[in-house]
């Protein structure tokens, strides 16, 4: 009969109606401002109303999200600061859009590259968000951040972030990327062990006259990956994760 | 359909077949045959008529500085057997770069050729309309061509030195755009110019006076539609002349959205590319990958994991359905139906992003698959989310869309009939995907030649048979359910171990040659044409765009229908500006 297409499909619509009310009431009040709730309610077995009330309410954002890039820092236990980028500039050459500059430090007496840089700028506007410097930096010194509330009044003189802007502690790579961070450390404490395990296997050979210290130069000429700071830290991801993310992004 | 291995391409010799005109291609690590220039059309007809190849694929431009030569690729398929590619080449002088048409063998050159005159200077000669395509008219020079230099132009290849170990920044818009790039056409002055590119876009359609069957003398007018029409998808422009409210010739035009992603991707170093390619058709950014990495690995002779090509496949699978849903909901769209559709389907398609953004970091800009594997593994919550999506929510889905849609009588009484696009033409005009599957032609490259892993899967191919909008709707809604059976299967095999061959490099090793990869996105076949000189930067990247060529028969469907029915044409052809103007 003409017209029943089109009462099925209004059918459809009025179950969609009924749903979004349905599903309040099987929440009790409690469907919004809940996090329990959102995630159902974005899940693949949520029903009814799909959006969310931002600000007020978040999505949650997965541990992969990327958006603009961060410097890690090591923060010693002096409360000096130890930058792992190294400014090798392999970040700066796997740019897609060319958006990282960094200037190199030099001795001032040798006149040669120090591993530690200068200044470290990127200009956001031009970022497009690939993670490609995340991915690549073979020292875990920049990786990519989860807050994306960037919105300045002035883009001319906001929007390229030098290095103080850019550098974040450790404890905050760890607070938003938990299981990422987990894994490194161990890959770190691994290749550390193993280091140690053969520059003790050097240094036990017989005639061995200076074994010790090459084995020593090559955990002195890449400072940031030390094993120190690594066994502390392991458990640093489950305490830090209640408490981080509120305060940290923030500057 | 029959997917005979076509043993026509290994066992045609066309350089038999055509001793003195066509010879193989002898460069290193190129493969297909050169041909002169002046026997292209008897070459092309021939191949076309007598060895069956008669689906002109995608043709293109490179621009050979050192030699001087220009050369024109052309891509023939067997439509009817499924199989790989005869590849013609014809060259031509830089300085005065003509070559015949083939407009008239195959019609679906005529989008391309016109590209190829925009970007490099080829003069086509029998074109029927050989204006500028994604420039301007009055743009001075072609801007793919070799020693052409872009606004901010600052080195060949990246990376640029400023960045590093100097490392001052500077913002490029503090720079003059063209700073020593400006160059003038001789005689020129500001005030002996005039704006001509409207009145070549116009000169092309026709105007007077017509008399309708009633009997009234009426005038023809010409009305714009875009690029600010909500209608278009985005900046998409149509040009039509009227007789009443019906469409006499319409003229699509395009290129708002240029960014020259071809000249942007040789600056690049070939892994630059990849989150590049997401911002082509920016809603199947999974895909776009896909081939682009397909075209390299080539070149590289990679190996990919086994589980990475099941990620592949899954995300591929996933991205069609996302896709489908989305053209689906703006077709609805574009019909009247304001948002209500649109929305119930983006709901599903947003339960779909919430994965890739799980997986790869980003919704739509993914940039997720590497040479030789895949950026990293699929996190088990976000795999439990797909495997929930696939098996229980998403046919659920479709269904219940099906149940919204497809026998709604108001969308059959604007679909049924309207916009007929004729298989012979849909071979002709090189369309693809969804829009040469509606017109009964049962062709995809996931079939005809499969790439990956697609020869493990058991599925049919999507087919409609009539050409018109509803067919057009109708094929995506197969084509969905067999994606949901395909990543069925992918989730029942889905294989452990490496996701990646060796480790990811920065930079990527790629050795000489040429390669086209073609892979099936939701739009249609989309091919990367690759050639590597053996440094960091790609020679020749050139896309063949689904969105752009299915726009090329998208005139003549168009005449006689009404304006209204222009926009559901348009919706039903499913374009993507981010891809139509590269």
């Amino acid at each position: 009969m003409y017209g029943m297409g089109i009462l099925r499909g209004m059918g459809v619509v009025i179950k969609h109606f009924v749903d979004s009310y349905l599903d309040d009431i099987r929440w009790l009040g409690s469907r919004y401002y809940n996090p329990e709730a959102l995630k159902v309610r974005q899940g693949p077995k949520g029903q009814g109303i799909f959006t969310v009330q931002y600000p007020e309410e978040r999505l949650v954002t997965p541990e992969e999200f990327r958006f603009i890039p961060f410097l890690i820092y090591e923060e010693k236990p002096d409360g000096t600061r130890e930058d792992r980028c190294t400014s090798c500039g392999i970040c700066a050459k796997v740019c897609p859009p060319q958006c990282i500059w960094i200037e190199r430090t030099n001795d001032p007496k040798t006149n040669r590259p120090i591993p530690a840089p200068k200044q470290f700028y990127i200009d956001i506007d031009i970022c497009m968000n690939c993670g490609f410097c995340a991915e690549f930096c073979p020292f875990d010194a920049i990786k990519m951040d989860h807050d994306f509330e960037l919105a300045s009044y002035d883009r001319t003189t906001e929007h390229i972030f030098d290095k103080a802007r850019l550098d974040r502690p450790v404890s905050y790579y760890a607070s938003i990327r938990p299981t990422n961070y987990a894994r490194e450390e161990k890959a770190r404490a691994e290749e550390e062990a193993k280091k140690a395990a053969k520059a003790a296997a050097r240094s036990a050979a017989p005639a061995a006259g200076g074994a010790a210290t090459p084995a020593a130069k090559p955990a002195a000429a890449r400072p940031a990956p030390a094993a120190k700071p690594a066994a502390p830290k392991a458990e640093a991801p489950a305490e830090k994760k209640n408490d981080a993310p509120s305060e940290a992004p923030k500057e | 359909m029959a997917v005979a291995p076509a043993p026509s391409v290994t066992e045609l010799k066309l350089d038999q077949e055509f001793s003195g005109d066509v010879t193989p291609d002898g460069r290193k690590a190129y493969s297909g045959y050169a041909v002169k220039p002046e026997k292209l059309v008897e070459v092309a007809t021939a191949l076309r008529d007598r060895y069956g190849f008669n689906y002109l694929s995608s043709a293109t431009a490179v621009d050979y500085l050192e030699p001087g030569q220009m050369e024109m690729v052309y891509n023939f398929y067997n439509i009817n057997a499924g199989g790989p590619a005869i590849m013609l080449k014809a060259q031509t002088p830089r300085d005065s770069a003509v070559l015949p048409s083939l407009t008239g063998v195959f019609p679906g050159a005529d989008f391309q050729e016109r590209e190829a005159w925009d970007l490099y200077g080829i003069k086509f000669t029998g074109h029927p309309n050989l204006r500028r395509i994604l420039m301007w008219e009055g743009f001075h020079g072609h801007p793919m061509r070799k020693d052409w230099k872009e606004a901010y132009f600052e080195e060949d290849g990246k990376p640029f030195d400023a960045r590093w170990p100097g490392g001052e920044v500077y913002r490029s818009e503090e720079n003059n755009p063209f700073g020593h790039n400006v160059v003038y056409p001789e005689g020129f002055t500001l005030e002996g110019w005039h704006e001509e590119s409207e009145r070549d876009i116009y000169s092309v359609l026709p105007t007077g006076t017509e008399s309708t069957e009633a009997g009234l003398q009426s005038d023809l007018v010409t009305v714009n539609l875009g690029p600010q029409h909500p209608s278009t998808h985005g900046v998409f422009r149509i040009v039509v002349t009227l007789d009443g409210e019906t469409i006499v010739k319409l003229e699509p035009v395009m290129g708002y959205l240029h960014r020259n992603h071809e000249k942007i991707g040789e600056r690049n170093t070939f892994i630059q590319n990849i989150p590049f390619t997401d911002r082509l058709d920016y809603l199947s950014s999974m895909c776009n990958n896909h081939g682009y990495v397909l075209a390299v690995e080539k070149l590289q002779a990679a190996k990919v994991p086994e589980r990475a090509e099941y990620i592949r496949v899954l995300m591929d699978e996933l991205t069609r359905i996302c896709n489908h849903l989305w053209a689906i909901g703006f077709l609805l769209n574009d019909l009247g139906a304001f948002f209500t559709p649109a929305l119930y389907l983006i709901k599903e398609r947003e339960l779909i992003l919430d994965v890739f953004e799980a997986v790869a970091g980003s919704r739509m800009m993914c940039n997720y698959m590497r040479f030789g594997g895949v950026a990293r593994d699929i996190p088990d919550d976000a795999y439990a989310k797909i495997k929930e999506l696939v098996l229980e929510r998403l046919p659920r889905a479709i269904d219940e869309m099906e149940a919204y849609l497809t026998h709604n009588e108001i969308i059959k009484a604007r679909c049924v009939g309207v916009g007929i696009l004729s298989p012979q033409d849909a071979i002709a005009y090189s369309t693809a995907g969804p829009m040469l599957r509606a017109s009964g032609i049962p062709y995809d490259v996931r079939k005809a030649e499969p790439y990956g892993i697609y020869d493990r899967f058991d599925f049919n191919v999507a087919v409609t048979y009539t050409g018109d909008i509803y067919d057009r709707y109708y094929v995506r809604v197969i084509e969905m359910r067999e994606s949901l059976k395909i990543l069925q299967q992918c989730i029942r095999d889905m294989p452990g171990g490496e996701i990646q061959a060796g480790k990811s490099q920065y930079q990527a090793r790629v050795p000489a040659g040429e390669a086209y990869s073609r892979v099936e996105n939701p739009k249609g076949e989309l091919g990367y044409y690759v050639i590597s000189n053996g440094k960091a930067n790609p020679y020749r990247y050139h896309i063949r765009a689904p969105s752009f060529i299915n726009l090329t028969p998208f005139g003549k469907i168009c005449v006689g229908h009404k304006v209204a029915d222009v926009v559901a044409i348009l919706g039903s052809i499913d374009i993507v500006l981010g891809e139509v103007d590269r």
